[in-house]
């Protein structure tokens, strides 16, 4: 008789776990620089006292367009106002409107988006014939209109207006993103089972539901604090958005600086940087988290 | 020593001379007018309304002057003489207490009725005692006017309760828009929107936010004139877009005025095609607090807030950038009713050390129980010289533990908020268009003698001094009272002045027969303009 058969043995190594930062550090390179970007920023806007050498508000007119030197690293503006200071104190309004904008609109969309693809028939209908309305309007012009009738309502030094004029173009766009991503969502056994029980219409939108979209809301979140950064730098730089002399990346590439950009090129040069880099580091952050997060990318 | 209207329009000729005034204006190669062709112009703000018997502001003037007459009108070529615009003659008594006006028998509205001397009673009538529910910006002006008389139809006599030697100038003043007395007394306020008038350009069209026109009026009364067969005016509320405009050729001039920076710009792009006049300027920006709010209502407030500005450094400073130029007190500096610069420095808020003047002001705040203030300053959205202006003040208060929110708004809510008393703190200005003490004293009158005067104080004193210089004859005497009145209101400080401002005109050498002034309320009828193309 033949002897027994030796049976091979399989071992299942598991591979280590790594921290979800380093794995994403590792597969998104340029979202890891671009996340570093947005920290620096960050900081910059939350400790703007510690950070910024001068008061951004203090005129000094001894050093009225003052070339970058040692003193002053990217000059001064036309009262003779630090301009890096002015930069590090722009991110706080730019990082503050861009992110309660974004927030607002992305929060207000999703919410829109998943009601509108739970529902279906009449209501979904309505919905989106509303949504194709606003979304035919160019979000710049659509911003321009909403300030231009809200006007100015600071609260805490924040135009709370403003933010509603960015988020109110951002919300219809997050919407029908997230209603296409509900829609694969409504369909499940789960949900299902969660009307079967009975359980109510809002419980299963923000319990089961709204968790399931949660990763294009991230990314969208992400990519949308950029464009609100640009509208509101936009709608500053056309005389909509924050006022003077509050620092903000926007103004200050307005008023005095059309003026004097042939004398004192640094005036429009490093507030157009600052935009140019942030905006650039939250659309790269956002792809990078798409890339990440979506199975589909990793193919 | 006494002043009559010789001496008074000897002393202004003087000062215009002696601040260059005369100097800025070349004279231009003329040659003979050509008719035909559009004028169009940018105007940097949108008028409110359009009755001028009720603003100050130069929108509306720029806008509507062009639609309308007014009985005498400022000689640009000799300023500050007079010359009759309807008026074909006028007659003064010695004693100043009747002016006689014989007026053009050809002048008619654009309806097409002629205009009498009761159309012009009935539009003094309306400045100097306004209906209620009327706003006239021109009733302490005019309060010595008694009766007015019209034997004919072509004679108007002006009955006077007290002499005034500046009158005749007033009755130049560019705001006096001649109003059809038929159409006043059906409806009062009516001129705040409709247009009826007798100037050289009949009415086109107000498209709100983007232009006004008018075509020329071919019964207009002044022989030959208007050349032009039309104007347009823009509304162009950014600097930016305005200097593009000039550049390309789609406007041809900005008759308020620009910044120095804004002038390099031009000349730098466009050489000699573009005419660049300048002058200073019978205009100042004032800081006005609401004394009907707390913690307003207090002086000390008040007065520490008007101590804290370093106008003197600002005057330097800013003079670069913005249209702002001098520092000085209710007179503009220079004229000779103006407080000479070592008496302004010893007055509250003009001192030389600003130290100590921001020491003075924060123990102010801290006994007047208000030390780390906060309000908001009420702004014009106006590039030049408000926003400039904001920012300094901002600065300036910032430096005596004062935190103030700038808030800056289109003409018209910017006016409204004002007239309303729905501020805080806020930039006002001193429009005038000759200085004349009567003229630049008025906006610091009480606020139910005049509502311009937007601090809506009430000051009898500042009345009584007020009036008694207006009727002073003596120099001397008149210029104490002068001095006793702005020593009133710099220790009240219900409103003081920030700067004078500097004119600087760009006009595209094409553009012929328009006047360079120090005020640029003046000469805006179009009449005489013409294009050289």
């Amino acid at each position: 008789m033949a002897g027994a058969v030796s049976q091979p043995v399989i071992t299942y190594k598991l591979r280590k776990r790594r921290h979800p930062v380093l794995e994403f550090i590792a597969a998104q390179p340029l979202g890891a620089i671009s996340g570093v970007a947005i920290l620096i920023m960050l900081f910059g806007g939350l400790f703007s006292e510690l950070v910024a050498p001068y008061d951004p508000f203090d005129i000094d007119f001894g050093a009225m367009l003052a070339a970058p030197s040692a003193e002053h690293l990217m000059g001064t503006d036309a009262f003779g106002r630090d301009i890096f200071s002015r930069i590090i104190y722009g991110a706080r309004t730019a990082l503050t409107i861009g992110f309660f904008s974004s927030l607002l609109g992305c929060t207000t969309g999703a919410i829109v988006g998943v009601a509108s693809a739970y529902f279906g028939g009449r209501a979904d209908m309505i919905i989106q014939r509303f949504i194709d309305v606003i979304l035919s309007f160019p979000i710049i012009v659509l911003a321009l209109v909403v300030v231009a009738m809200l006007g100015r309502n600071q609260i805490a030094g924040v135009d709370v207006n403003l933010i509603f004029a960015i988020a109110i173009p951002v919300m219809p766009k997050v919407a029908r993103v997230v209603r296409a991503a509900a829609l694969t969502i409504r369909d499940m056994p789960y949900i299902d089972a969660a009307r079967a029980a009975g359980f109510s219409h809002t419980r299963i939108i923000f319990r089961h539901m709204v968790p399931n979209v949660a990763a294009p809301f991230l990314i969208m979140f992400t990519a949308y604090v950029a464009q609100a950064i640009l509208l509101e730098a936009s709608l500053s730089f056309l005389g909509l958005g924050v006022t003077e002399p509050t620092p903000a990346w926007g103004l200050m590439l307005s008023g005095n600086a059309s003026d004097f950009y042939r004398e004192a090129p640094w005036m429009i040069l490093f507030p157009g940087v600052a935009i140019s880099v942030a905006v650039f580091a939250f659309n790269l952050f956002g792809d990078s988290l798409r890339d990440w997060l979506d199975p589909k990318f990793k193919v | 020593m006494s002043t009559n209207r010789r001496d008074f329009m000897k002393a202004a000729a003087f000062t215009a001379a002696g601040l260059g005034l005369l100097d800025a204006m070349p004279a231009r190669a003329q040659g003979a007018p050509k008719r035909g062709g559009t004028l169009t112009f940018a105007i940097s703000a949108e008028t409110p309304h359009y009755d001028a018997h009720g603003s100050d502001t130069f929108a509306t003037l720029h806008f509507g002057a062009p639609f309308y007459s007014t009985l005498l009108q400022f000689d640009l070529a000799n300023y500050p003489k007079v010359k009759g615009d309807l008026a074909t003659s006028w007659d003064v008594a010695p004693d100043l207490m009747k002016y006689t006006f014989k007026i053009t028998p050809n002048a008619m509205f654009h309806d097409g009725s002629p205009l009498t001397s009761a159309d012009i009673k009935a539009t003094y009538e309306r400045m100097r005692n306004p209906p209620t529910g009327v706003v006239s910006t021109r009733k302490a002006t005019f309060e010595d006017i008694d009766t007015i008389e019209t034997p004919d139809a072509h004679t108007v006599v002006f009955n006077m309760k007290a002499g005034n030697p500046a009158m005749l100038e007033h009755f130049a003043s560019p705001w006096n828009w001649i109003y059809k007395a038929s159409l006043l007394a059906a409806e009062p306020n009516g001129p705040k929107t409709k247009i009826m008038g007798s100037g050289a350009f009949v009415f086109g069209e107000h498209v709100k936010g983007s232009h006004v026109t008018g075509t020329r009026f071919d019964k207009y009364y002044k022989s030959g004139q208007p050349y032009l067969d039309g104007f347009r005016g823009v509304f162009m509320t950014q600097p930016a877009a305005m200097l593009n405009a000039l550049q390309g050729g789609q406007v041809q001039a900005e008759f308020r005025g620009v910044s120095p920076a804004e002038r390099d710009r031009l000349v730098q792009v466009m050489g000699d095609k573009i005419r660049i006049e300048e002058s200073s300027w019978t205009l100042n920006l004032m800081v006005v607090f609401n004394t009907e709010k707390k913690p307003f209502n207090d002086p000390r407030v008040r007065r520490a807030l008007h101590m804290a500005i370093d106008r003197r450094a600002g005057a330097a400073g800013l003079a670069r950038t913005a249209v702002l130029r001098d520092a000085g007190g209710l007179i503009r500096p220079g004229s000779p009713f103006a407080m000479k610069d070592e008496d302004l420095a010893k007055m509250p808020g003009f001192g030389r050390d600003i130290k100590a003047a921001r020491a003075e002001a924060k123990r102010l705040l801290k006994e007047a129980g208000v030390p780390n203030l906060t309000f908001t300053l009420h702004n014009r959205n106006l590039a030049q010289p408000y926003t400039p202006a904001g920012i300094f003040l901002v600065d300036q208060w910032r430096q005596i533990g004062v935190n103030v929110e700038h808030r800056q708004f289109e003409t018209s809510p910017y006016l409204a908020g004002m007239s309303s008393g729905n501020f805080d703190v806020a930039i006002d200005f001193s429009n005038l268009f000759m200085d004349e003490p009567s003229l630049a004293l008025a906006k610091y009158v009480s606020f139910n003698r005049a509502p311009e005067n937007r601090s809506r104080a009430i000051d009898a004193e500042l009345d009584r001094l007020y009036a008694a210089q207006s009727h002073e004859r003596d120099f001397k005497k008149r210029f104490d009272l002068i001095r006793a009145f702005e020593k009133r209101a710099f220790d009240q400080a219900y409103q003081v002045p920030l700067l004078w401002w500097y004119r600087i005109v760009p006009t595209l050498k094409t553009v012929m027969g328009w006047q360079m002034s120090p005020s640029h309320n003046l000469g805006q009828d179009l009449a005489g303009v013409w294009l050289n193309t």
